[in-house]
């Protein structure tokens, strides 16, 4: 594995690994010494051409922890032309010797345009790429559902909300199938995207049929900026029949555990109630997020090159 | 026959040619012996912590631990030391899987003593010191080992030592453990016959 810019890409030994090695990093951030000495004098930038507070924050982290240097390169407000400018970018970071490129685009396949561009040497990860893919996000949830779930092979995880518009929703798709899981995508019509017939997974219009069944309830961001494009109604009506409330809640499996990848809209996919209760696992992902970044990153920085 | 996870299958040249120069209760002999210089040199279990490097390290970290339990009254845990991310060779393989760590007391104030099958180089005992420097500051740090085949590249020995064995370079020595290998024995392999 030299990049990681999809969950399709990644096999199940690849990703059991990933998850292996990240249960290992985990015990890092509870030692006194917060530090490993293992990517010494490798270069990682964070290339974001999107606002992220969490990813960026959680690449950083992680790469300090692995004490590589972290160059951190905020491209908003760039007005080159997308291509020239990921262009110079990449010659600009193959300069300054760049190890790994942890990129976040608002165009969909821009890592993958970096990654087989031969502009730069380095190792790309996608941190997000438009509405096609968050690898790190859907391994972060993988390994929160196995630390509470077990071995991910039979269970049942329901993905509820903007499946249309959600790089999490693909990612953890592909990720969970691979892992062995059966993963149901809840959303009203419109809001499922064309083609969601051709993933590994089924869809329902009907969230209080799913959670009944479901080892896992990972509920999406609705994107505010979205809801005046009639994708459904209002905001309370989607709220009343896809938001995750007390009562929903509480007919979910007694094991079942609550997901949302952040930043939540508290009130409309998910109530406050839920989102602080003792079996929503929300705080726990933002922590296992650096864990599984640290191990993305060994693996592709620590051996060879 | 069993292979060591840690060294390749000994089929290059003068394969088959295998002696057993430790069986199953030599080890037992020389651990018990191992246990009880521990216990005389830091004067009891007190203050002890007892940390194997993976994985048969770990397995002869365990072995110790039990006997030290039957001969002080009082139980002694063993804990598991990975080493991997601290290795000094680590850009001239593909990353490598980690293996278990537990620390099972704090090191801070306590003797450490590292275990492990095979002491060769040393560097990967050099990684250990590395890596328990990151976890607390011990009073001291000892090293136990079942096999010492001598050919140091770094200034270090051993505490305690199961069995000096020299060996050259050409030869490969094998420990198989009951826990990952179905039975004790250390053999040496290959060399010029």
């Amino acid at each position: 594995m030299k990049h990681l810019l999809s969950t399709g890409d990644v096999t199940r030994d690849e990703a059991t690994l990933i998850l292996d090695t990240a249960d290992e990093l985990l015990a890092v951030a509870q030692r006194p010494i917060k530090k490993l000495p293992t990517l010494r004098g490798r270069t990682v930038v964070n290339l974001f051409f999107e606002d992220s507070t969490r990813t960026r924050i959680s690449f950083e982290a992680a790469a300090k922890r692995l004490s590589a240097d972290v160059i951190n390169f905020s491209a908003k407000g760039s007005s080159v032309s997308k291509g020239e400018s990921l262009k110079d970018t990449a010659l600009t970071l193959q300069a300054m010797g760049a190890d790994a490129v942890v990129i976040r685009h608002h165009a969909s396949g821009a890592p993958y345009r970096l990654a087989h561009a031969e502009w730069s040497y380095g190792a790309v990860i996608n941190a997000g790429d438009g509405s096609h893919e968050h690898p790190t996000q859907a391994l972060l949830d993988a390994f929160t559902m196995r630390r509470h779930l077990g071995d991910l092979d039979g269970k049942r995880i329901t993905i509820v909300g903007d499946v249309l518009h959600s790089r999490v929703a693909r990612s953890n798709a592909l990720l969970l199938h691979t892992l062995g899981a059966h993963v149901t995508l809840v959303a009203p019509p419109t809001l499922l995207p064309v083609g969601v017939d051709t993933w590994p997974v089924s869809t329902s219009y009907d969230l209080d049929a799913e959670v009944e069944k479901a080892d896992a309830v990972m509920m999406l961001r609705v994107q505010r900026e979205r809801m005046n494009a009639s994708y459904f109604p209002s905001a309370r009506e989607y709220s009343r029949r896809y938001g995750l409330d007390q009562a929903r809640m509480n007919r979910m499996p007694v094991h079942a555990i609550v997901m949302h990848p952040g930043p939540m809209n508290r009130g409309m996919e998910i109530s406050a109630d839920v989102a602080d209760s003792g079996r929503s696992v929300i705080v726990e992902q933002v922590t296992n997020g650096v864990a599984v970044r640290m191990a993305v990153l060994y693996l592709l920085l620590g051996g060879e090159q | 026959m069993v292979e060591s996870a840690d060294l390749p299958p000994a089929s290059d040249g003068a394969s088959g040619i295998s002696r057993t120069v430790l069986d199953g209760a030599d080890i037992t002999r020389a651990l018990t012996r191992i246990t009880h210089e521990i216990l005389e040199r830091n004067r009891g279990s007190a203050d002890v912590v007892l940390l194997g490097i993976p994985t048969r390290g770990v397995h002869l970290a365990n072995r110790i631990a039990e006997r030290m339990t039957e001969v002080e009254g009082n139980p002694v845990s063993a804990g598991a030391l990975d080493v991997t991310m601290y290795r000094d060779d680590l850009r001239m393989r593909p990353a490598r899987s980690l293996e278990h760590t537990d620390i099972p007391d704090d090191v801070d104030d306590k003797i450490v003593v590292l275990v492990d099958d095979v002491l060769y180089s040393g560097r990967t005992i050099r990684a250990a010191l590395d890596a328990l420097n990151d976890l607390g500051r011990p009073r001291a740090v000892q090293l136990a080992v079942l096999v010492d085949r001598g050919h140091r590249e770094v200034p270090l020995r051993a505490d305690f030592v199961g069995k000096n064995l020299p060996t050259s370079l050409s030869e490969k020595v094998k420990v198989r453990l009951a826990e990952t290998d179905d039975v004790d024995a250390v053999t040496i392999v290959g060399g010029a016959a």
